[in-house]
């Protein structure tokens, strides 16, 4: 998942270390588990009706009993709530490791820690790590495989987008007097000192995408995120970029009143601080930038048919709907508002969208973030 | 600033207070759990460092992960920036911890300002990462405490081009955590001092400057220059005050290896990442051996 910032702290590669002690003994373990599970080996099955069905699923599930997921906060898109109601449901121990990880560290421990019983079983991870890492992945189809639009999946069905969210404007409105809601306004000097991104942009996909919607409100393409760069040069030379990074204790602190980053997480901030001030959520009107996040499947799962039963009820009504009411959008919302099967209580939540997002192609990922490792460090100093 | 606790542990052992005491056989078992402990959580972590800087993700020899680390100019720029910010923060921490800890030792023994001093040192000298730049920020950021007291007093922190989201804030809030580390480095060198070393100096009738230029400067001299060292190693290795005040604004080594090897955007640049690491390395381990050299001289005076 992602999670990128909110833990800025040294990291190294620990985990590597575990494999080197526990290597041995996991393989071992892994081969064991992988027999007990009865008839159907989940560990290849790729739905649910192919292992003989739902009901079935369920049971080898609850036989495993237990689910390692990895990097998924508790208050990112609801995720706390998506883990206690999976346990409740099936009586299925979810481990959640490293909550605030990044989406490399979740590559890192799927290649690590193999078929150790402690790896990741599942991951929740950035749309091009997803591309490079897809040979991890076991094929798999949730039962709501034909609600995913074809753009959002890889059709071997190795991962699949799960939510997403669109690049917004939060505020402060106690020490901001008029919002901004487009791109455009923030070069005005009323906003001096004001402007933050919620992290580096070449450290968060959240950031990153912040720079690129403002590449598309300033004459830019999802070819071309140049724009963007030049667009926060100038806000950093006329002095409206703050550089702390508008992380919660930031917002909360007042130090950064305007905070570029997703729509979920800017919501979430507003709940955090309503006792203290009202913290607005705007889409801006001069670019519609969204990305979603990629579920997929460890192929080598210690838990192989937990993994796939808790992608069963991420992508059901159910599962998407939490992840709506932790201000994401899911994946499958628009056929569930077709269908009446959205809450529509949580819909209504969510800050509206003039014009509806284009998504980049890989090409354009990997060239737009060749540009921003290369040219961001220099474009703010 | 795990830097300073790893670098005390490789104080030099007196040579000659070993003989004294004389090691008893068989005591080698009782530093075993230790030694497995270094091995596990130090060995392994630099044999996954240095072995990934060397390799290409297959598993071959390389050398280019080296050669971009010099090649390209985001990455030496962040060592001329990670360089500099060390020996400005450690010069400006030595320079006020020296004076502090002189005013504290003259104080005598006895003096409350010396206990006071003292312990606050030791606390804040630990002080530092995300607590501490948030600290500031609450004091000195926009809507900081100290930013709103001096407002109700006609004092404009902001109009007067003073920003805590700066390099100079990220300084400062270094010095913060520079000068308590100098005091705590240096008091014991100062209390070496021997007051009969300058009565001996004033009867033969040296003048203050004299006693400082011919006594005191080249008994200090050793103890202040490794003090400087270990502060410099401390700045080196910090990362997350700088991190949590202005991003990466401040181009430093530690956060491009945090962007390459756990970042969400740049994807399979871990190797570049790692060779950052061995170099920072090979840097904290030039100051170590320099700091141990140096700290057997300052110890010759102080026994």
């Amino acid at each position: 998942m992602s999670s990128d910032h909110r833990q800025p702290a040294k990291r190294t590669r620990g985990m590597a270390l575990a494999v080197v002690v526990a290597g041995t003994l996991a393989i071992a373990l892994a081969a064991s588990s992988g027999a007990a599970s009865g008839a159907t080996n989940w560990s290849t099955a790729t739905s649910a009706t192919s292992g003989g069905g739902l009901s079935a699923l369920i049971k080898a599930a609850k036989a495993e009993g237990t689910l390692n997921v990895i990097a998924d906060p508790k208050n990112w898109a609801d995720y706390g709530v998506e883990i206690s109601t999976f346990e409740k449901l099936y009586g299925i121990k979810v481990n959640d490791e490293n909550p605030l990880g990044t989406s490399q560290q979740e590559i890192t421990a799927v290649q690590d820690l193999g078929s150790q019983s402690r790896a990741p079983d599942v991951v929740d991870i950035g749309q091009s790590y997803a591309l490079a890492n897809a040979s991890l992945f076991a094929p798999y189809k949730v039962a709501e495989w034909s609600d995913i639009p074809a753009a959002n999946k890889d059709p071997q069905g190795r991962w699949w987008n799960d939510y997403g969210g669109y690049v917004s404007i939060g505020c402060n409105t106690s020490i901001v007097k008029v919002c901004p809601t487009s791109f455009a306004q923030m070069t005005n000097p009323e906003y001096k000192n004001d402007i933050a991104l919620d992290d580096p942009p070449t450290t968060a996909n959240s950031a990153f995408s912040g720079v690129w919607a403002a590449a598309l409100a300033n004459g830019g393409s999802l070819a071309n995120i140049q724009p963007g760069i030049t667009f926060f040069q100038t806000l950093h030379h006329d002095g409206n970029f703050v550089e702390t990074p508008g992380l919660p204790a930031a917002i909360a602190s007042g130090q950064t009143p305007i905070v570029i980053d997703w729509d979920y997480n800017n919501a979430a901030e507003t709940g955090l601080n309503k006792a203290k001030f009202k913290w607005t959520v705007a889409i801006p009107t001069d670019a519609s930038f969204a990305a979603y996040y990629a579920a997929a499947i460890n192929v080598k799962a210690p838990d192989p048919a937990a993994a796939r039963l808790w992608e069963e009820f991420l992508f059901s009504p159910k599962g998407q709907n939490i992840w709506l009411e932790g201000y994401a959008r899911p994946i499958e919302l628009p056929t569930m508002i077709k269908s009446g099967s959205v809450n529509k209580t949580f819909e209504k939540l969510l800050p509206p969208v003039a014009v509806a997002a284009k998504y980049p192609t890989q090409a354009q990922v990997t060239a737009a973030e060749a540009l921003i490792a290369k040219e961001w460090a220099a474009s703010q100093s | 600033m795990g830097s300073v606790a790893v670098l005390e542990q490789s104080l030099p052992e007196d040579p000659a207070a070993r003989r004294r005491r004389g090691i008893p056989r068989g005591a080698w078992v009782g530093i075993v759990p230790f030694t497995l402990y270094v091995l596990v959580f130090l060995g392994g972590p630099l044999y996954e460092v240095i072995y990934g800087a060397f390799t290409t993700t297959g598993g071959s020899l390389t050398w280019h992960n080296f050669s971009q680390t010099f090649s390209q100019p985001e990455y030496r720029s962040a060592f001329e920036e990670s360089l500099k910010i060390s020996v400005v923060t450690s010069l400006l921490g030595g320079f006020f911890g020296v004076w502090l800890a002189c005013a504290v030792v003259t104080a005598g023994p006895r003096s409350p300002l010396r206990r006071i001093v003292g312990s606050g040192a030791g606390v804040l000298a630990y002080f530092a990462g995300v607590p501490l730049a948030f600290a500031f920020i609450a004091t000195l950021g926009r809507y900081g405490e100290a930013t709103t007291l001096l407002g109700h007093v006609g004092i404009d922190l902001g109009a007067s081009g003073f920003d805590i989201s700066s390099l100079t804030g990220v300084e400062l809030a270094y010095v913060y955590f520079q000068v308590p580390l100098m005091v705590l480095l240096i008091t014991p060198a100062l209390e070496g001092l021997r007051p009969e070393w300058r009565e001996a100096a004033t009867g033969l009738g040296a003048s203050t400057f004299g006693y400082i230029r011919h006594v005191a400067a080249p008994v200090l001299a050793p103890a202040i220059l490794g003090g400087l060292l270990l502060l410099f190693g401390n700045a080196f290795a910090a990362y997350a005050t700088s991190y949590a005040l202005v991003g990466i604004y401040v181009n430093l080594v530690p956060g491009w290896i945090q962007q390459l090897i756990s970042g969400n955007v740049l994807v399979d640049e871990n190797g570049i990442g790692l060779a950052l690491g061995v170099e920072m390395i090979v840097v904290i381990a030039v100051v170590m051996v320099a700091y141990g050299l140096l700290q057997r001289r300052a110890t010759r005076w102080l026994r």
